[in-house]
Order: structure tokens, then C-alpha cells, then sequence
């Protein structure tokens, strides 16, 4: 089947969406669906909090969720179901982050700044986590180093790496 | 007991000492959500569940770590009566929600500076909260209890979502950083609804402290960050400090503006309020707000001489329901409340005179 929108490519994003009772079923590609959410956000976020706004976003993405023939996913840990957290706002427990993760990763984008966690990490049990953080910023500057032709600064760098690269694997977990 | 025996004794650090740009910046306050491994989230925990989180917690606190930044007390909600449940609310040590979540308790430093809330919406909130405009202190200090709790404790942690909680939007640093400051010249002159607007738009969020919108009651509003995913800390309390700091300038060019162009007016309404303040025999929570804001800022304009400037945040919080239930050790309706309130200020005002 080909997306309804576009007619281009193949729709892989099927979900119905009830508007004042008025059932529609759509079947988009990907690009296509995520241009439909983003213009369901931009109506959703106008002067809203941020709490409201989730619980807005959280509903709508209810209305992306799988169709009925799937098994509604639910967190084995603590049974708490999509439709739960779409409900209430709250997660049931920290696996939920994991067994939720696919709805839960647009979300994140749209009420954070990104998905990815860049502030603090715990000292004590987050050794290995700091270093890995550690080693990709000196990737970074090794490749602008060696874009700029700064190579005595980019040997520098390529040693720092490799130490923090035989520490990791000594430690058994790159 | 004297009132300012019984203020000195009940109320926190937070509202007796000044702190820098206290004519503008009541108080700063950084709050940081945390969760333990292994445990699910309050929202569907059993009783014995919130005990374990509960002894799991109090035992971390034991611990040298901890022990060396102060001496802590545990209170248990269901411990503790209306009133003084209502107190702690209206110190801003514990929220309400903490009261609604069953097997929740707070542990408090003695100066009150320094605590934590066990079984809100997440296991732990460790909360600092200061006098005047000292987020980095506020911060440094939350972040030394976080990181001598996490000398026991094992937190939930994700390497790309970062320090899980209950709700996806404190995930990531868990951390909510917030000035409360007092914006009467902002609001008199109109141009409140123009900065709030623009506050919004960079990520940060503004609300009345008691009231909503621009309707905030006593002119005080509080400026907190509202992403915690994809910003450090550091990144968060700058963003925070740029817009608090412009702020900051506003309210005081607006002051002067007030002070050059329409002296006369408002030399009358703080007057007036103060008039008002010395000799009413009743008066609402509602107005009593709006005349200590007024007297505040005439005292912050030196129209007003003699008077605390300490006034309005002492009397904010003491004129609450709780307090005034505490100090006058009885349950009260609103009436004989409004009664009391006017009472306790008349008394207030007078401890400066004396
Ligand atoms: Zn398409
Ligand atoms: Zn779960």
C-alpha cells in the first residue's frame, strides 16, 4: 500500500484518529506522518503549560499508537500500560523508559530541548559512563583538529584517546 | 509566646536572613528529582514499598556523608496534624502534593536551607532553598547532598535519558531551578505582560506565587526552568541567571520611572497601605498581600522609613492559615482568620517601632 498523502512512498504508519466523534483512518509513510504530528503540535502548543501541553501531546500520540491487532504494550516490571501513562502523565517505574521508549523518543524531542541526556552523571556508580562521555567530546575535537590541519594538537588528542581506550577495555566495558 | 520570639523560632533560615538583591529577589531555590533502583515509582507502590524507599533513605542519611553536611530530622506526614502540614506548605519546604501521597515524609536540615521530600511523585526531592538571589549556592548545595545521598543510595540512571523520573518532563537532570522575586513596578506600569510573554519563549516558565498569571497576588512571581533533557545543569542556571538578571533590571529602571514621573501616586498608595496595615481590625489574605507589596516597596523606595524590609516575606508566609493557626493555637474560620491576620500585623509593625 502506498501513503495516502504523498502516493510516493510505502505507507508504513497506519492509525485512526477520532475528531469530535468522527472516525478517520490514515495510512501514511513515515515522512508524511511525522509532518502530520508536527502540524498537530504546533496547533497543540500555543499558550499552554508545559504540563498541560504533555497530557495534549500524550493524547495525541494515543491517537498514533498501534491499532487494535497489536498487543497494547505494557511494561512487564510493573504492568503499567501505554494508555495508563497517556492517562495520568506518570510512569509506573524506570523500565518503563525502555519498554515505552518508541512513542515516548518524539515525545521527548518536543517537551525537551533533545533526547539525549548531556548534564550530570552520578560520581559514584557512573565512572565508565563519564569516560565513554569524555572520550566521544575528544573525537570530536580530533576530527576538527585534523580538518584545521592542526596535527601536533591532533596527535595529542589521538593519545588522550587511546589511554581512555585502554582504560575502558581493562575495566571491560567499552 | 512573644510574636517575634515565635517568628525567630518557627520560621526558616530562608525567610529571616537577606540575601544579595534581596529588594527584588525574595529567594532562591534549586530542587532536583532522584529515584532508587529497583524500586517502582510512588505513583503505583504499595505501603511496604514506600516503607522500604522510606528506610532505604533514612539509613543513607545516617551515613558520615550526609551526616557531615548537617543534622537532619525526618517528619511523616501522617504524623503530623493539618496545621502543621499547612506550616511546612507554607514555608515552601514541602509542595502539596507531598501531603496527597500516602507513606511520604520530609527530612529537613535544622536551618531548613536543606531537605528533602521521600515519596512525592518521585522517591527523593532534594530541595535548597535560599534567601536573595543565590541560585549557584542553592545549586552547589543540592549538589553536594545529591552526591553524598549517591554514596549509598543506587539512583536509577540511564546513560542517554539520564536520571529517570516519574513524569518525562523532569527526566534527564531532575532538576527544576527557580527565583521567587517581588515585581511590583513591573506590574504597576504594565509592561509584566510583555516580559512574562517573552520569558516563555526561551524556555523557562513564570507563575504567580499564590494566584495564577498576572493576577499573582502580592506582585511576586517565580521563574523556574522548564527543560531538564538535552541542557547540563550549568547550562540550565545560566539560561536562568540571563533572564532573571534582565529582569532584575526592568523592575529596577521601572522603579525609577515610578519614583521620577508619578511620585505624588505613588507616594499615596504605599502610604495608604501602610495606613491601612497599622490600624485594620480585619483584613483578607488577598488584601494583605497587595499592602505588604506596597509597603515593601516603599521601603525599597525609602518613602518608608523604620520598617523591616524583611516584612513582606515574613508576613507573607505568617499570615497564611497554618501560621496563624499555630501562633494563635486554635482552629479558625476565614472570618475570625481575617480578624487574627490583621491583628498579627498591627503586632508586627509595632516590634520595629519598639
Ligand atoms: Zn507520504
Ligand atoms: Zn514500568
Amino acid at each position: 500500500m502506498l501513503c495516502e498523502q504523498c502516493g510516493q512512498r510505502p505507507a508504513s504508519v497506519h492509525y485512526t484518529e477520532i475528531v469530535q466523534g468522527k472516525k478517520n483512518e490514515y495510512h501514511l509513510c513515515e515522512v508524511c506522518a511525522s509532518q502530520k504530528g508536527q502540524a498537530a503540535y504546533q496547533a497543540l502548543a500555543g499558550p499552554f503549560s508545559v504540563n498541560q501541553l504533555l497530557s495534549g501531546l500524550l493524547h495525541f500520540d494515543s491517537t498514533v499508537a498501534p491499532r487494535s491487532d497489536a498487543p497494547a504494550p505494557r511494561c512487564e516490571h510493573c504492568g503499567l500500560t501505554f494508555a495508563q501513562f497517556v492517562k495520568i502523565g506518570q510512569f509506573g517505574c524506570a523500565h518503563c523508559y525502555e519498554t515505552f521508549a518508541e512513542p515516548l523518543g518524539p515525545l521527548l524531542k518536543r517537551v525537551q530541548s533533545s533526547d539525549h541526556h548531556t548534564g550530570k552523571i552520578p560520581k559514584r556508580r557512573g565512572g565508565a559512563m563519564t569516560l565513554r562521555r569524555e572520550l566521544n567530546q575528544l573525537r570530536k575535537e580530533l576530527q576538527v583538529s585534523v580538518m584545521e590541519e592542526r596535527f601536533e594538537e591532533a596527535a595529542q588528542l589521538r593519545d588522550r584517546i587511546r589511554g581512555l581506550e585502554q582504560h575502558l577495555s581493562s575495566d571491560g566495558n567499552v | 509566646m512573644s510574636l517575634s520570639d515565635f517568628l525567630s523560632q518557627a520560621s526558616s533560615k530562608w525567610l529571616r536572613d537577606e540575601g544579595p538583591e534581596s529588594d527584588i529577589v525574595i529567594s532562591s531555590r534549586v530542587r532536583i528529582a532522584r529515584n532508587l533502583a529497583g524500586h517502582v515509582f510512588p505513583l503505583i507502590a504499595t505501603e511496604s514499598d514506600k516503607q522500604a524507599v522510606l528506610d532505604e533513605v533514612e539509613r543513607a542519611v545516617h551515613q558520615p556523608h550526609v551526616a557531615q553536611l548537617g543534622r537532619f530530622e525526618m517528619l511523616k506526614m501522617g504524623n503530623l496534624s493539618a496545621v502543621e502540614q499547612a506550616v511546612l506548605v507554607e514555608k515552601h519546604l514541602v509542595s502539596p502534593a507531598l501531603l496527597e501521597s500516602s507513606g511520604s515524609a520530609v527530612i529537613l536540615r535544622d536551618d531548613e536551607e536543606m531537605g528533602m521530600m521521600v515519596n512525592e511523585e518521585d522517591h527523593l526531592r532534594l530541595q535548597c532553598l535560599l534567601p536573595g538571589y543565590q541560585l549557584d549556592a542553592a545549586y552547589s548545595l543540592a549538589e553536594r547532598l545529591d552526591d553524598a545521598l549517591e554514596e549509598s543510595l543506587d539512583y536509577s540512571f540511564d546513560e542517554t535519558r539520564g536520571y529517570l523520573t516519574a513524569c518525562p518532563t523532569n527526566v534527564g537532570t531532575g532538576m527544576r531551578a527557580s527565583v521567587m522575586v517581588h515585581l511590583p513596578a513591573l506590574v504597576l506600569t504594565g509592561s509584566i505582560q510583555r516580559i512574562l510573554s517573552a520569558v516563555t519563549h526561551v524556555g523557562l516558565a513564570v507563575r504567580g506565587i499564590y494566584g495564577e498569571g498576572t493576577d499573582a497576588l502580592g506582585n511576586l512571581f517565580q521563574i523556574s526552568n522548564q527543560i531538564t533533557l538535552g541542557q547540563s545543569e550549568q547550562e540550565i542556571l545560566s539560561n536562568l541567571h540571563g533572564v532573571a538578571k534582565q529582569i532584575i533590571d526592568h523592575e529596577r529602571i521601572a522603579r525609577q520611572h515610578l519614583l521620577q514621573q508619578n511620585k505624588d501616586p505613588i507616594e499615596d498608595r504605599v502610604c495608604r497601605s501602610f495606613g491601612i496595615l497599622a490600624y485594620a481590625r480585619q483584613i483578607d489574605s488577598k488584601e494583605a498581600m497587595q499592602r505588604l507589596s506596597d509597603v515593601r516597596l516603599g521601603i525599597d523606595l525609602e518613602i518608608i522609613k523604620g520598617v523591616s524590609a524583611n516584612i513582606l516575606k515574613e508576613l507573607m508566609v505568617a499570615t497564611q492559615p497554618g501560621f496563624l493557626q499555630k501562633y494563635y493555637e486554635h482552629e479558625m474560620t476565614p472570618g475570625e482568620r481575617d480578624v487574627k491576620r490583621a491583628s498579627m500585623i498591627r503586632e508586627r509593625l509595632r516590634m520595629d517601632q519598639g
